[in-house]
């Protein structure tokens, strides 16, 4: 404030003096005329809300898993923010956005240097190239934090700490260099012309398939004989805080506020809308009732599948892809049994085929009308699309089967059957979420009448 | 003396506890069990995963009167617990050998009164 009331003195003496001097126009020095005050508020309120999504995700998650487990599920999301927030810093940022070749970012951006608060041409024309750092660096939290949903009630935290924060640098950096890199050599899927707005590929395809090889290089829970969720309105809590923190996660994604920002925003809202109404549909055709939790898992699916096309789309195009992606996460998830990989929340089921999903409904519904800067649909933007997840897909498995398998041999994935039979929070961390005996087990069942 | 021990729907403790309140018994015991009998569970699906729950939450009343109380506190019961539905539990009455109250001494009826 002091700064601020500072700065206004400064600005009105100066104009002062001008006008005095006779003179209509006064010079500001060059890297602050550039500053947008409403694009620059606009991100920072969305850097805000893309980091609230990360606590979201640790009640979305959290009650699904059983009350044995709470805090180290909560932990798993939260730990996330420190490790990213310091890596990101020291080299994530540099990694992932710095000038390098098409594939990563260089080290030129090592602990920040040279990012400051002035704009930045590539990524930040109108605001502070610090914003434009903090941004990303809310999306590279929450998408290994993804990730825990899959290793869910039996990773070790450790492990799991040392594998977020290589993952970060290893997965998350380069994949998001290639698609968003601008800084002197383009990435090569965004110079490809394949198309991921707010972090289709970068995000949930990356998190899903890597969700997907952890669960099988983990092996299934023990003792699952009753799994059920713990805590459904913590979910539905945890639904609700991501669904508002996703304005900031795709709309903020525009890069500025303005129209785009606005197209962003209201289609993510549809799309989500869309899918929880599709996916209580389906619930309701298949077991004759609808589910709290499938129309959190559908709202979120909704949003997943939206994130890749949000700036790139129509609302009717939303409408589609909204009521599309339940169905066919809905029947991934199903496929978890048969194939008998234990996904325990479903990561691959809801982020890893509804981005692929999204990222791929792009190319059907993209629109130079809504983003002159994106492309028009056509089976060549479908290739395009193809091709971004394809080298996500590829890359996310392969790297990650890679760290996951050194990390097996050298630290040890599980923990114990003891203390999986304990819980986590009590052999993690020596704390209990609850006052009771930290069970976990769903004592009491709702009394029914019976016929 | 007799135990009554009676297994009852939980949402009927208030209607039960009433109805012993009005024929002066004031002394009982509630535990929350689970149990199962003709009484079908029921299936719970999450996310497409299916779950069969079939031990149903069920209190357990325990309550020692003197024998010539005892059917009367059980009619009480009966009457108040019914439903007519399947699931509506039992009542058992069994012999108690001996009854101390724990600050006084006093012993067998002495100790109910």
């Amino acid at each position: 404030m002091a700064a601020r009331n500072h700065r206004t003195w400064q600005t009105f003496a100066l104009t002062s003096l001008l006008l005095l001097l006779g003179r209509s126009a006064f010079a500001q020095d060059a890297t602050a005329s550039k500053i947008d005050t409403g694009d620059t508020a606009w991100m920072l309120t969305s850097s805000a809300l893309v980091l609230f999504m990360t606590p979201g995700l640790a009640l979305f998650y959290g009650g699904m898993v059983r009350g044995r487990n709470i805090l180290n599920m909560l932990m798993k999301s939260f730990i996330a923010i420190s490790v990213v927030t310091v890596l990101w810093i020291l080299i994530g940022y540099s990694l992932a956005f710095a000038p390098g070749n098409a594939f990563i970012g260089g080290f030129g951006w090592l602990g920040l240097k040279d990012v400051g608060l002035g704009v930045n041409a590539d990524y930040s024309a109108t605001f502070p190239h610090q914003v434009h750092m903090i941004y990303q660096l809310m999306f590279a939290i929450i998408t290994p934090a993804l990730i825990s949903g899959a290793v869910a009630e039996r990773m070790k935290f450790s492990t799991y700490v040392v594998f977020i924060a290589l993952w970060s640098l290893l997965v998350y950096a380069p994949l998001a260099h290639m698609v968003w890199g601008l800084a002197g050599t383009k990435g090569f899927l965004g110079d490809k012309g394949s198309l991921d707005f707010a972090g289709g590929t970068v995000v949930h395809i990356s998190s899903g398939m890597s969700a997907l090889v952890m669960a099988v290089l983990l092996g299934k829970r023990r003792h699952t004989g009753d799994a059920r969720p713990h805590n459904l309105p913590m979910t539905l809590i945890g639904t609700g805080i991501l669904w508002f923190g996703w304005f900031g996660f795709n709309a903020g994604s525009a890069g500025a506020s303005g129209s785009l920002a606005a197209s962003a925003f209201v289609v993510t809202h549809i799309a989500a809308a869309t899918a929880g109404l599709s996916w209580v549909l389906v619930e309701w055709i298949a077991y004759k009732k609808p589910t709290a939790l499938g129309f959190a898992s559908g709202a979120v699916a909704g949003l997943v599948a939206i994130t890749p096309a949000s700036g790139f789309v129509g609302p009717i195009a939303a409408l589609i892809i909204g009521a599309v992606v339940s169905p066919i996460c809905f029947t991934a998830i199903k496929m978890k049994s048969k194939l008998g990989y234990d996904d325990t929340l479903d990561v691959f089921g809801v982020h890893g085929v509804g981005g692929t999903l999204g990222a791929l409904l792009t190319g059907v519904f993209c629109s130079k009308l809504i983003n002159p800067l994106g492309a028009d649909a056509s089976m060549d933007q479908l290739g395009k699309q193809a091709l971004g997840v394809g080298v996500a897909i590829v890359y996310s498995i392969v790297v990650t089967f890679i760290l996951g398998s050194i990390l097996k041999a050298t630290m040890g994935l599980r923990v114990s059957e003891e203390d999986e039979i304990v819980g986590l929070d009590l052999s993690e961390h020596g704390e209990s979420g609850y006052a009771e005996p930290a069970s976990g087990a769903n004592t009491l069942e709702p009394e029914g009448f019976g016929h | 003396m007799i135990k009554v021990e009676a297994l009852i729907r939980p949402q009927k403790l208030e209607d039960v506890k009433s109805a012993l309140s009005d024929i002066g018994i004031k002394g009982l015991t509630v535990t929350e069990v689970r149990g199962s009998g003709k009484q079908k569970g029921y299936t719970q699906h999450y996310r497409g995963a299916e779950y069969t729950v079939n031990l149903l939450q069920k209190l357990k009343i325990e309550i020692v009167v003197k024998d010539d109380d005892a059917q009367e506190v059980a009619q009480t019961i009966v009457k108040a617990a019914r439903t007519g539905e399947i699931g509506d539990g039992k009542i058992f009455l069994i012999p108690v050998a001996e009854v101390i109250r724990i600050r006084t001494g006093e012993e067998g009826d002495a100790a109910l009164s």
